[in-house]
């Protein structure tokens, strides 16, 4: 599915993993946390070899499933995964307030609204301060403003030194992203800042560039 | 172990938003219970053999139900994906799911045992805690085997299909419905390798022989084994990296 890969992500930055869907994004943010079977070939993140038990309390990892238990409310949802990744409790407040879920903290997931869900989904990732955060699709089907916000939050983390490796198969979010992996039928098309691709392909938008890129591949 | 406690109350807290489960729960094994009694309203000493019989299947049956749809979800809703990425173990995971639905099958079998004891009649020459041990060896077995069968379904609806695959050979052949000593030999052969053959020879120990025990809790013993077989092979099936 994937081959042939080899890029570097800088800390403090985020990193926009930009394709089409089936491009394989995910199979490579799985690679990237430990749980994709069949690797051949050496990832190392953050100094380890990917999937090494040491990385686990080190690297966040959002699936595209927004995965909570759907019968719990979020703020029960919260605490067990702060007391699975060793987290002190109180920060489950810190993270609801970060997200901006406090009014819901009380609701059960099942019961969330598509953008609360995967803001619920982002405050599970935080929990534990992870270094690393690879958020596959986080931001899939949410309405503008919500979009908005979560790279709001985005930026903070980086800003406060954490990595992010962020997935989208939406161009226009790649702007937003300090580099960006162009991500096409498991290779990648190209690795730079926005500024350097569109500079590169002598396009104006990411958009043009990357169509620019596979014409170049074929 | 905090990560055990930890997902040990997780679940009972999946559980207690679900008060509807919990009343079945409880409550069937004991309406069961006492459609038996009056089954057998003619024949009391039917109902002393079949009774202590029936509180050793209820905690398999529902344990199994409760624990295969339960796992199947974590497998399915992407919530295993998302553990296998963090420290948790993965019989850490499965030790909290234990130790749940354990109390729970205690509090089940603790009912059942009081009412058919009490208000129903039933006399048991053998230990009561021990009933109720056993109980909860058979609701591990439940787990054990619900965790197995949640490995080999996609969907809640292939999943409880597994229940009458799965149990209902056992409940045949254990002694049940003709004593495992009249079966003939394929099928006797059979029996001895089913872990419920050995929780209702224990329950016949309990039914005769006055106290706690030896050969009881041999089979009590047996039982326990076998739910621990079939946990740490289910564990084997929750793979961190998957497809």
């Amino acid at each position: 599915m994937l081959h042939g890969l080899t890029f570097e992500l800088a800390g403090g930055r985020i990193a926009g993993l930009i394709g089409p869907s089936g491009g394989g994004k995910t199979t490579l943010m799985r690679v990237i946390v430990g749980v994709q079977r069949g690797v051949s070939g050496e990832i190392r993140v953050l100094g380890e070899i990917a999937g090494a038990p040491s990385l686990r309390s080190r690297i966040g990892y959002g699936t595209q499933g927004q995965s909570a238990y759907e019968d719990l409310t979020v703020r029960e949802n919260l605490e067990y995964f702060a007391a699975i990744v060793g987290a002190p409790a109180e920060q489950v407040a810190e993270v609801i307030e970060q997200v901006d879920l406090a009014d819901a903290a009380g609701q059960l997931a099942r019961s969330l609204s598509g953008g609360q869900r995967s803001r619920l989904s982002l405050a599970a990732v935080l929990l534990g301060r992870p270094e690393l955060l690879v958020l596959d699709e986080p931001t899939i089907g949410l309405d503008p403003m919500l979009r908005e916000r979560l790279w709001g939050i985005f930026r903070d983390l980086a800003d406060g030194g954490t990595t992010l490796l962020v997935s989208s198969h939406v161009m226009e979010e790649a702007a937003r992203c300090d580099d960006v992996l162009l991500v096409r039928e498991g290779q990648v098309l190209a690795h730079g800042t926005p500024a350097e691709l569109t500079s590169r392909t002598a396009t104006s938008d990411l958009e043009q560039a990357f169509l620019r890129l596979v014409q170049e591949q074929q | 172990m905090t990560s055990t406690f930890a997902t040990a109350l997780r679940v009972a807290r999946q559980l207690r938003h679900d008060p509807r489960t919990i009343v079945l729960l409880l409550g069937v094994p004991a309406l069961l219970m006492t459609i038996l009694r009056f089954v057998y309203v003619h024949q009391h000493a039917a109902f002393e053999r079949a009774g202590p019989a029936l509180m050793v299947v209820f905690p398999l049956i529902t344990m199994f139900l409760v624990s295969s749809v339960a796992l199947l979800r974590e497998r399915t809703t992407g919530t295993l994906e998302r553990l296998m990425t963090t420290p948790l173990s993965r019989l850490a995971l499965l030790g909290g799911y234990g130790l749940t639905f354990t109390m729970l099958a205690v509090l089940q079998a603790g009912l059942v045992t009081a009412l058919s004891l009490g208000a129903l009649g039933l006399s048991l020459a053998g230990s009561t805690a021990l009933v109720v041990i056993l109980a909860a060896a058979v609701a591990l077995l439940g787990l054990g085997l619900g965790l197995l069968a949640s490995a080999f379904a996609r969907t809640e609806f292939q999943v409880v299909q597994f229940m009458p695959a799965t149990i209902l050979p056992q409940l045949l052949l254990c002694g049940l419905l003709v004593p495992r000593a009249r079966m003939g030999a394929v099928l006797h052969a059979v029996s001895d390798v089913l872990p419920m053959s050995y929780a209702i020879d224990g329950v016949h120990h309990l039914i005769s022989e006055p106290g706690v025990n030896g050969a009881a809790l041999d089979d009590v013993g047996v039982v326990l084994a076998f739910a621990l077989g079939a946990i740490l092979l289910g564990a084997l099936t929750l793979r961190r990296r998957t497809d």
